[in-house]
């Protein structure tokens, strides 16, 4: 898949070449970025209260039960969501990409629709569903069998459930990576296969499952890290059944009193466990690279489903209802019930929520100004940072490119509510006090949001030959003139995608913005994160609901620009 | 990051602002003299009207909080009123952290955790302002003699069952009675680290009860939920039977409005919940912070938050509502804000401890 590009002579013949200054500040910014919070998470794990060096955090977390309990726990949620994301996800990809299922353009737009959808707000739409007793779903399953009150069919505030709902929105990262990747794949290699005499199980097992394995391990691995550092969904359903992941318990190592050197110091195996994940990850897939995207391949061959197309539809449909539709619902009803969890009918509808939360919450419109203003604003810088550092990773183009590349996904590995915690500390101080500003906020959602970003653009990267840069640059124009002239125009599909992409990403932040709001700079998700906090249930379906529609809208807007989204460019 | 005890925590982010109040806030305090009762004479209206809007911290239910909000807004219109609403241990938290970075936000806060505001004055942040009915109606253990704070509002936390769900004979009658094994599984119950009401209470309680009984209702494993506010809003989905703590006030609300809820005043008695109002001296909007302020305490914003909020008032011209159970009859516990204040650390521990979150 990586094109190796001999090191390029300069080969400037006239002008000033701005790239490597311009490139070299990008890196400085990206080195502020990250160096310094994790540098101040680095001094409070070996710190004490009065700042002397000490080991003893670490001791304690690895010795009492109250660190050592939510760490295992993490890992059971984040290895059970994995596992459960992947087997949801890959058969529905498969069916989408390469079969003749009918509506698959259906089936990606749903999926869509969960990705877009905050797991937070999934967990609460959960609750409305699957509490125990006032769950709509329990609630049917009472009515059906006539079972006894205390009866029940789900309960959403366990571990399960908790792992259910975390999957739920999770899977849609693997199914976008399978179902890319088998759309890239050509069917070229398979007919080779059937034409050598191949068998269809055979072709599956020799051809077509090592192709795609490396996205699906990428994958796993995606949802892996996203099941351990979610905040939402862990402490919208786990605190209520008393128990803690370990991203609630850094949470609540920040309430008052704030204890930073123990939160730094839980935070360090999450890292840890990343770093080697992501080396393992590395060394299973190895050198096994498949150069699969090059000269001009027809569409892959669709395998015909047969009898199975309708109840291979029904069957992508009822795994949609998971995430997309019940939740939907279930918000849609507690929008205008008058108590979260009684079914609306005519008689007892209401427009109370609605009117409550358009003209009597005093905080929405401003919390809702903050994120989109946040939204646009991430979406634009991480976008373009992300690009300039795919640009020069993928080119190669300054020395200490890969330590680059390595700083632009290394935020990976740092969980929301922890970067929040060494961006807190880093930027109360001098010499750059930012909080109570939007900034410390877009500082957080850009860094979070680089890694997918600048892995999506690398990748976009990696379809363009660098010869037709090459070849501008032989033809005199700098390294900037090239690409603003041949490389931006051919990027510009991907760019628009890891735009919306980031976006959507703000609009699902929560864990870093709990940290770092202040009340002037309050985002939606935290004032979502209140309302539950409180209970009050048809505020934040009503919130939920009008927050997805601006996302929708954004995404669409977007999309339709003119000369914006349109064109598609085939490598 | 600030370190352990609440003062340190205010102590070392505002030494700047220390050095500058001190002087005064002593002196008012030798010679115990508050400030003269204020009125909302045309000119402070007028320079609140300049101001344009008042950002009210409070910990107070979220929908009681904007209709008193509105209610502000109709009176004098033309000042907004922002509700910052969030637990009181949240609130207080939040005013650290803001105020040890030098940002002033909050005109008027109002907690449900009465200690707050006596480490708030000790730290000089309140700016001493005595509305007219504080002066001429409130009791002395009502206000602040330096006119730091008042009582806005003060209630009861209870225990409450869903009655389509429990039958009246059945249900608990005192904190004791929630031990049953019966109740396994049935209880929700708020958590102190969040909401000043339930801290407040469990210092109440586990001085009167002892920390047993917590032992013992942590083993009955309660769906422990975070505000006040939430407890009776879950009893109202029918989510569980009982709540084991919560906001009377809420109850009420609800029962008024045909929710099958009904308020059970434990035989031991209820802990006493005050939650007092105050201005800040650092508040972006000075004059409308005294406005809000002075309005909370009128008649007619007290009545309000009795007849829609549900919340007791120490105003002796209000009236209690028809169908609730007066004041006068309601067994409570004895608050004691310096103590909580001393102890509220302890308290966090040992109850996260107790019920492992």
């Amino acid at each position: 898949m990586t094109i190796a590009v001999p090191a390029q002579p300069d080969r400037r013949v006239r002008g000033f070449d701005l790239s490597a200054p311009v490139l070299y500040a990008f890196a400085a910014v990206l080195l502020l970025l990250i160096v310094l919070p994790l540098s101040w998470l680095f001094i409070y794990s070996l710190t004490d209260q009065k700042g002397a060096l000490t080991l003893a955090n670490f001791a304690r977390l690895f010795t009492e039960s109250a660190f050592l309990d939510p760490l295992i726990t993490t890992f059971i949620i984040a290895s059970v969501s994995a596992v459960a994301c992947c087997a949801v996800a890959a058969p529905m990809g498969w069916l989408v990409a390469r079969t003749d299922l009918p509506y698959s353009g259906v089936i990606r737009a749903l999926v869509t629709a969960s990705f877009v959808t905050p797991p937070f707000l999934g967990a609460i739409a959960w609750e409305l569903l699957a509490a125990p007793n006032s769950g709509l779903l329990n609630k049917l399953f009472r009515f059906v069998t006539g079972a006894e009150q205390d009866v029940y069919l789900f309960n959403i505030y366990s571990l399960p459930g908790v792992i259910f709902v975390i999957s739920c929105y999770t899977f849609p990262y693997v199914f976008v990576l399978v179902a890319n990747s088998l759309d890239r794949t050509p069917g070229e290699l398979e007919d080779a296969s059937s034409i050598l005499g191949g068998g269809r199980w055979y072709t599956a097992r020799r051809v077509t499952i090592p192709l795609v394995l490396p996205a699906l391990l990428a994958g796993a691995l995606v949802a892996f890290l996203q099941a351990m550092t979610l905040f939402g969904s862990p402490a919208i359903l786990a605190l209520p059944a008393g128990f803690h992941t370990m991203t609630t318990k850094i949470w609540s190592l920040f309430q008052y009193p704030p204890k930073p050197e123990l939160a730094a110091a839980a935070s360090l195996p999450l890292l840890v466990l990343t770093i080697i994940l992501l080396r393992a990850e590395h060394l299973i897939l190895g050198r096994r690279g498949y150069s699969i995207v090059g000269g001009k391949y027809g569409a892959p061959r669709l395998i015909p489903l047969g009898g199975m197309r309708w109840p291979a539809l029904a069957l992508c449909l009822t795994v949609l209802l998971l995430p997309v539709f019940l939740p939907y619902a279930a918000l849609l009803n507690a929008a205008f019930s008058p108590i979260a969890t009684t079914l609306v009918t005519p008689s007892n509808a209401t427009l109370h929520n609605i009117e409550f939360v358009l003209f009597e919450l005093s905080a929405f419109k401003l919390t809702l100004r903050n994120t989109v203003i946040l939204g646009t604003a991430t979406a634009t810088a991480g976008t373009l940072l992300a690009l300039v550092i795919a640009y020069v990773t993928a080119r190669r183009a300054v020395t200490g490119w890969r330590f680059l590349g390595f700083l632009a996904t290394a935020p990976i590995a740092i969980p929301g509510i922890v970067l929040g915690v060494g961006l807190f500390l880093s930027y109360t101080r001098p010499p750059f006090i930012l909080y109570g500003t939007l900034w410390i906020l877009l500082i957080a959602f850009v860094t979070i949001a680089l890694p997918s970003a600048y892995q999506q653009l690398q990748a976009a990267f990696r379809t363009i030959h660098p010869e037709l840069e090459d070849a501008s640059r032989i033809l005199g124009a700098t390294r900037l003139q090239s690409l603003r002239q041949i490389t931006a125009p051919l990027l510009r599909t991907g760019v628009i995608a890891t735009w919306c992409f980031v976006f959507v990403g703000v609009m699902r932040e929560l864990s870093a913005a709990i940290i770092l709001f202040t009340s002037e700079t309050k985002v939606v998700s935290v004032l979502i994160y209140d309302l539950n906090e409180s209970g009050d249930l048809g505020a934040i379906s009503v919130i939920g609901l009008a927050m997805l529609i601006i996302t929708f809208a954004v995404v669409i807007t977007i999309n339709r620009i003119p000369g914006f989204g349109q064109t598609r460019f085939r490598t | 990051m600030p370190k352990t005890s609440r003062r340190e925590l205010l102590k070392g982010s505002s030494a700047l602002l220390a050095g500058a109040t001190l002087a005064p806030a002593f002196s008012t305090r030798v010679l115990s003299a508050a400030p003269p009762a204020a009125a909302a004479t045309p000119e402070l209206i007028a320079a609140a009207k300049k101001e344009g809007k008042v950002v009210w911290y409070t910990s107070v239910d979220l929908p009681l909080a904007e209709k008193v909000a509105k209610s502000f807004e109709a009176k004098y219109p033309g000042i907004a009123v922002r509700v910052e609403r969030t637990g009181a241990e949240r609130v207080f938290q939040r005013i650290g952290q803001e105020y040890g970075s030098n940002i002033s936000a909050v005109d008027v806060a109002n907690s449900s955790d009465a200690a707050h505001f006596i480490v708030w004055k000790n730290q000089g942040w309140l700016e001493p302002f005595m509305p007219e009915d504080v002066a001429k109606f409130y009791p002395a253990e009502h206000k602040d003699p330096d006119g730091a704070f008042a009582s806005f509002r003060v209630w009861a936390c209870i225990i409450a069952y869903n009655t389509s769900l429990v039958k009246p004979e059945e249900a608990p009658k005192s904190f004791a009675d929630l031990l049953d094994p019966k109740w396994k599984n049935k209880i929700v119950k708020a958590h102190p680290s969040y909401s000043g009401t339930i801290m407040t209470a469990t210092y109440q309680m586990q001085r009167d009860l002892g920390w047993g009984y917590f032992e013992k209702l942590a083993a009955q494993s309660v769906m422990q939920v975070q505000s006040s506010a939430d407890p009776p809003k879950r009893l109202a989905l029918g989510e569980r039977a009982v709540m084991a703590d919560g906001n009377e006030y809420n109850i009420f609300q609800l029962k008024e409005t045909g929710r099958p809820v009904e308020p059970v005043y434990a035989t031991e008695g209820s802990p006493l919940i005050v939650g007092p109002t105050g201005m800040f001296k650092r508040a972006p909007n000075p004059n409308a912070a005294k406005l809000f302020c002075h309005y909370s305490f009128t008649p007619e914003c007290q009545q309000l938050i009795i007849d829609v909020g549900g919340l007791r008032s120490m105003h002796p011209q209000t009236k209690e509502k028809e169908g609730r159970r007066p004041w006068k009859d309601v067994k409570v516990m004895k608050d004691d804000p310096a103590a909580v204040e001393k102890m509220s650390e302890d308290i966090k521990q040992r109850y996260s401890k107790l019920f492992k979150v």
